[in-house]
């Protein structure tokens, strides 16, 4: 007994030399128990995080994803916004006297100027009903508008993004035009609930087919990059000039026609390309902050399909029936 | 022993949920929109850094992974193209560490600053072959100021380690 009696004693010592240690928590690294091996790590997540890029970019599989994740981030991103909202309504609140005394005078001249086309246009919109009405045309759908605010640019420095402060719940929808009081100055590409991504003209490779007023020559026009906007695919030799108005020529069904897009700011005709560089610079204020007019999509839902539906789904089966035997 | 704040100090362990929270304080960071404002340091990827150099066995390219890919949801980029950065970047800090823990701090932030720069390049070569425009030379200054801001986060993120669970004054770690 007297052998054994040393050796607890002298491990509990041990033990109370210990405790601070392990009070303070300091435990042993893993030897063993690492997981897998970090260059294998990375490898599986460099693949996963390519393929998520690939499919992302390319072909836009990701979309529910990105939504889902972005109803976690919303409430950051909120919470990060705010102090930009702070610094929007600051510097409002202490614009100069003069600056809105200025900008008074000009809208109320503006309006002005526009009140006499629009009584004009009443009474044009009014003998246009008519006649379409002795046409027996199909009355154009005026379009359902929304009226937001940009609230501050996307940080993604590699695109021209700016973020709305109206949603799905404002009834937008992805792939709306978006104009202001001056032209057309871009499209929604993703809608939230609450906000919107609109992308501006000058994105590079955004579209918009348009039509040159001068020689009503249709064209499609792309963004550049630089802030400025690109009309491609015109021969070298084709009827356009420095100062030529370019507006929407209303043929994608997204844009109402004859809105006013962009002016040619030259043409360089180069004998060695099939193509004229043709650079336009945009004509409404594009990458200015301002209220914007979401306007609804364009083209009529089609007509409802007759009472009769199930009829003339039988006699298609029918006749898909028939005619292997003929 | 006075408070000598050098790599070889002894300090408390690190607790996860401190961890995690500078994180997400550094994802909160990079969501505020400045726009295109010039040399904007990467807060996220800097803290990210930060552990990944100072605990390579508990935080590394999962954690990369799942803050880059709520980078990009918030600041509408491509998804993914964030997460690739940061894998790299943690991967690299992992592997960086011992040799870097050796250094004070400001020779720590010469260590970051090509890893910083690096996973800023790794994002214009990706955008820029999914055929986005190039954003222009400035961006490049974020790593700079993230580096030099490697020096103050050096001391506000070791903060927590550096207070003693008991003092005593015959021992004080």
């Amino acid at each position: 007994m007297r052998a054994g009696d040393p050796g607890p004693s002298r491990a509990r010592l041990f033990a109370d030399q210990l405790t601070p240690l392990i009070l303070a928590g300091h435990s042993p690294p893993p030897f063993f128990k690492r997981g897998p091996a970090p260059l294998a790590k990375l490898v599986f997540f460099v693949i996963v995080s390519l393929a998520m890029l690939v499919s992302d970019l390319n072909m836009h599989y990701l979309d529910g994803f990105r939504k889902g994740l972005s109803v976690l981030a919303y409430p950051l991103q909120m919470a990060a916004a705010s102090p930009a909202d702070f610094v929007r309504n600051a510097s409002d609140y202490f614009a100069s006297l003069v600056r809105l005394q200025i900008e008074n005078k000009d809208l109320k001249a503006r309006q002005l100027k526009g009140a006499e086309r629009l009584l004009r246009l009443d009474q044009l919109e009014q003998e246009n009903r008519h006649l379409r009405a002795l046409l027996e045309a199909r009355d154009k759908q005026s379009a359902k508008s929304v009226v937001a605010e940009i609230m501050y640019t996307a940080k993604d420095p590699f695109s021209r993004k700016v973020i709305l402060d109206k949603g799905a719940q404002a009834g937008i929808e992805a792939g709306q035009a978006v104009v202001d009081d001056i032209g057309v100055i871009g499209q929604i590409t993703r809608v939230f609930p609450m906000q919107s991504e609109l992308t501006l003209l000058t994105d590079k490779d955004q579209a918009i087919p348009v039509m040159i007023v001068r020689s009503g020559m249709r064209a499609v026009l792309f963004g550049s990059g630089n802030g400025l906007m690109e009309l491609r695919y015109l021969a070298a030799n084709a009827d356009v000039q420095a100062g030529d108005k370019v507006v929407t020529s209303g043929l994608d069904g997204v844009f109402l026609a004859g809105l006013p897009v962009a002016t040619v700011a030259r043409v360089d005709r180069d004998q060695a390309q099939a193509f004229a560089r043709i650079p336009c610079l945009p004509a409404a204020g594009v990458e200015q902050f301002s209220h914007v007019l979401v306007l609804g999509h364009r083209e009529s839902l089609p007509p409802r399909p007759p009472e009769a539906e199930p009829v003339a789904g039988k006699s298609g089966k029918g006749r898909k029936a028939r005619a292997p035997k003929e | 022993m006075q408070p000598t704040h050098s790599s070889r100090r002894i300090l408390l362990p690190v607790r996860m949920w401190f961890v995690y929270t500078t994180l997400f304080i550094a994802l909160f960071l990079n969501y505020v929109p400045t726009g295109h404002l010039p040399a904007v340091p990467d807060v996220v990827a800097l803290v990210l850094a930060f552990w990944c150099v100072r605990e390579p066995v508990k935080i590394g390219i999962g954690a990369g992974f799942v803050f880059g890919l709520l980078t990009d949801i918030g600041v509408g980029a491509a998804l993914g193209q964030h997460a690739f950065a940061y894998v790299l970047l943690a991967y690299a800090a992992n592997e960086l560490s011992r040799r870097v823990l050796w250094f004070t701090p400001v020779e720590q932030a010469l260590h970051v600053l090509p890893l910083l720069f690096m996973s800023q390049v790794v994002m214009v070569a990706v955008r820029l072959m999914a055929g986005a425009e190039f954003p222009g030379w400035w961006m490049f200054f974020g790593s700079f100021v993230g580096a030099l801001l490697w020096i103050p986060l050096h001391y506000v993120l070791l903060l927590p380690q550096f207070q003693p669970m008991e003092r005593d004054e015959n021992r004080p770690i």
